[in-house]
């Protein structure tokens, strides 16, 4: 029993479940307590020692169930279909070509209706082919026909062909319509057989390779220009993003301290060397806490970076549910506060929401930076780092550079992200080299991926300072 | 496993399948159990209701955050050392007395060994505590994930090998391991490091079969027609979409205060009043106090019609 239990390891670890050689062992050991015989405590059991967390334990419902089910054959239905046409006179029938049928054991297990022995039969041919293996989509059909002649398929077939042959022959002969009756249902066995190995496959896909084929996809996307994505792929993306989110708030979420050395903490220097009666024989320093990042997100949701602000909203909301210090605002031609809205809604609404109340119009950075001085300025510190998600395109409006020195020289930094490659900024109506002197970064951001690594810098330096 | 099931049930704890699973394991694989789920599921409850059933005494940590070892595993006990020290000051001189020069006085001492860090001068605390308990015993590490990491790393190796490193003593190893619960609120994510040694168990909001059976359990003399209505109440309040859904604790909290009342029947006067036991927060009850009337009316038909809830 040793191989299906490391293959359903392998299919967990498919369903992005980690299972480390330690959980194995701990596997193995649990089979071996509990044994194979209750199956809901077989699962249970196995469910404790294996999943980690709420979501790997609907991974793992899912996987097991997928696993561990076994469509018997279901011999009612298909071989059986011509139950009526199978009068006793027909055993006798298949005596006759009994001899023939003795060299096909495939074609006697149909005739046995035996459902048990042909899915074991084809879970064998499945292991000697490698099945288990499989890797990609098109490799299904490759592996049904593999399982197929391992089993012995090419005899069958042989063997209706020569039935049929035998049964057209010369008439009015008994037997001629016993061998065409027999062919018939071995046709139908046949058939019947085709589709459930194309079912087994297709199974053994699905929780082998799926997870592969995702991962492609998923990193395909994150090199993907934001402009270039389509529609489909939203809630694919929607997965990586929350996902990366939430790497960067865990990984800086804790409240840093840092110690300064050479000041000594007199306080607690005493307080800990009570014991030895009052001798410093234990020392502490000074420390310092580090403040958790705070950020303001201004995001371009205008016309002309249109396609991109899905994207960059879709980031904003991801960012705003596991950061906690994060303002966000949005703006074309006037600038709102948009941490409401990302707050009360699911991420489908938000997003057109938040495009209706402000997008979709033409750019005016000169007002929309006007807005966010008069309205919110003032919960600028230096230790507030701003975002800017924008292409800098302000259709020949004043930009109000003044504005932008002065939330560069409140702020503790201030990050330009823009969606256009470098070579384009200041061409046209492009202000980014008037912006640029009061960013302390800026660059392009044009995929997840310059996103993830942007942001995680941010954070960085925060560890840092 | 039936054991266990009627074992928990003897204690007025109504155990599902997973749990009586989960403690099994434990029991057999000498592994720890973390346990996960929200606010008032039961999971403190279960480490009590399992010392109880195995008849070994529960040792309970309660982690917050700064918590370190000398508060969880063992300090010296310095009072003491001073104390003795001071008294056997004058008996010092007799036992160096006859000892001619400093190097035979030194001599001498070292053959009393280290007398002042052994064990009689160790303060135990809970960590050491469990390990040394002779029949074994149930450790219930509560909120681990309030303390901080480092605290977690700390606890890898009392949770893998049953055993601490004390380095003036050596290592303290148990004779009977302890049963281990660790329970979390998801304040934090736990280590890999820790998730590895230990089993998980999540235990969910219960069903309405299961939530009635632990009020049945719990709260013995209220009727069974109100029972069903408030169950079915608080089931279905928990599909709305509220911040904090009530949970066990809250109903069985309720179930009391509708005894005190000497209520029998649910109105929704009665809820409007009593609704503050369940929610916690003042937005959810505002959210739901309009959709009071409406829900007990459900309610009262599912009492009066069995708890299946579509």
């Amino acid at each position: 029993m040793q191989r299906p239990l490391e293959n359903f390891l392998r299919a967990l670890r498919a369903a992005d479940i980690r299972i480390s050689p330690a959980e194995s062992i701990d596997a193995h050991q649990t089979v071996e307590l509990v044994g194979y015989g209750d199956r809901q405590f077989f699962k249970d059991a196995l469910c404790v020692a294996l999943a980690k967390t709420p979501d790997e334990v609907a991974a793992y419902d899912d996987v097991f169930e997928m696993f561990f089910q076994r469509d018997e054959f279901d011999t009612e239905s298909s071989p059986e279909d011509g139950e009526s046409s199978q009068p006793p006179e027909s055993a006798a029938g298949d005596e006759a070509f009994a001899e023939q049928m003795e060299s096909v054991p495939l074609a006697e297990m149909i005739l046995d209706a035996d459902g048990n022995e042909l899915s074991a039969q084809m879970e064998q041919s499945a292991n000697r082919v490698g099945a288990t293996e499989i890797k990609f989509f098109t490799q299904r059909g490759y592996f049904t026909r593999r399982i197929l002649d391992d089993m012995g398929l090419r005899d069958l077939e042989r063997l209706i062909a020569s039935l049929r042959r035998s049964g057209e022959g010369d008439g009015d002969d008994d037997n001629d319509g016993d061998a065409t009756d027999l062919a018939n249902r071995l046709e139908q066995g046949r058939r019947y057989l085709l589709d459930e190995t194309r079912a087994y496959v297709e199974r053994q896909y699905e929780l082998y390779a799926r997870a592969n084929g995702e991962n492609l996809r998923e990193e395909f996307l994150m090199e993907t220009r934001m402009s270039n994505l389509e529609h489909r792929d939203f809630d694919r993306m929607h997965k990586i993003v929350r996902r990366m989110a939430k790497k960067l708030a865990t990984r800086y979420a804790r409240q840093r301290r840092h110690t300064k050395r050479g000041q000594l903490d007199i306080r607690r220097t005493m307080r800990k060397n009570m014991p030895h009666d009052g001798i410093p024989f234990e020392v502490f320093w000074k420390q310092t806490k580090i403040e958790r990042p705070k950020i303001h997100v201004i995001c371009d949701v205008s016309k002309s970076v249109a396609a991109a602000a899905r994207f960059l909203l879709l980031f904003l909301y991801s960012l705003h549910e596991v950061i906690a210090q994060l303002e966000a605002y949005a703006f074309s031609d006037s600038l709102i506060p948009v941490g409401d809205i990302l707050n009360n809604n699911d991420v489908e609404q938000a997003i057109p929401e938040i495009m209706n109340a402000i997008g979709f119009r033409s750019t005016d950075y000169g007002q929309a930076l006007l807005d966010y001085e008069s309205g919110f300025m003032d919960d600028l510190d230096r230790n507030t780092t701003i975002i800017i998600l924008g292409d800098g395109r302000s259709n020949f409006t004043d930009p109000r550079i003044d504005i932008m020195r002065r939330m560069h020289d409140r702020s503790k930094a201030v990050i330009w992200l823009n969606p256009e490659p470098e070579t384009f900024w200041g061409t046209g109506d492009s202000e980014m080299p008037r912006y640029r002197p009061f960013c302390h970064v800026a660059k392009t951001c044009s995929t997840v991926m310059h996103l993830e690594r942007v942001i995680d810098d941010i954070l960085k330096s925060y560890a840092r300072a | 496993m039936e054991n266990i099931l009627s074992g928990l049930l003897d204690q007025g704890y109504i155990a599902s399948q997973q749990i009586a699973t989960a403690i099994f394991i434990a029991e057999n694989l000498t592994k720890p159990i973390l346990v996960e789920g929200s606010a008032g599921v039961g999971k403190t409850e279960l480490a009590l209701a399992s010392a109880a059933w195995l008849g070994l005494p529960l040792i309970r940590m309660q982690c917050y955050e700064g918590l370190d070892e000398s508060k969880a595993l063992y300090e010296w006990k310095y009072g003491k050392q001073l104390l003795y020290t001071q008294i056997l000051k004058d008996k010092m001189g007799d036992v160096l007395g006859d000892a001619p020069g400093l190097d035979q006085a030194m001599e001498k001492l070292h053959g009393f060994g280290d007398m002042f860090f052994s064990e009689q001068f160790l303060e135990p605390r809970p960590l050491l505590k469990a390990l040394r308990q002779k029949h074994g015993a149930v450790l219930l590490i509560d909120e681990i994930d309030k303390s901080d990491e480092e605290f977690e790393a700390f606890l890898l190796e009392i949770l893998s090998a049953y055993q601490v490193t004390i380095p003036e003593i050596g290592t303290i190893s148990s004779t009977v391991p302890p049963l281990v619960f660790l329970t979390s609120n998801n304040m934090r994510e736990m280590g890999d490091a820790l998730k590895r040694r230990c089993l998980h168990l999540y235990i969910p909001l219960p069903d309405a079969k299961l939530e009635e059976q632990i009020v049945a359990a719990r709260v013995p003399n209220i009727e069974e027609n109100l029972r069903k209505k408030l169950v079915a109440f608080v089931q279905m309040l928990r599909e709305q979409d509220l911040k904090k859904l009530p949970s066990i604790s809250e109903t069985l909290d309720w179930a009391r205060v509708l005894l005190l009342l000497h209520a029998d029947d649910l109105t929704p006067a009665l809820v409007h009043d009593t609704l503050n036991v369940l929610l916690k927060f003042e937005q959810d009850i505002a959210a739901v106090r309009p959709q009071i009337a409406e829900i007990t009316r459900k309610a009262q038909q599912f009492g009066d019609h069995g708890y299946r809830i579509t």
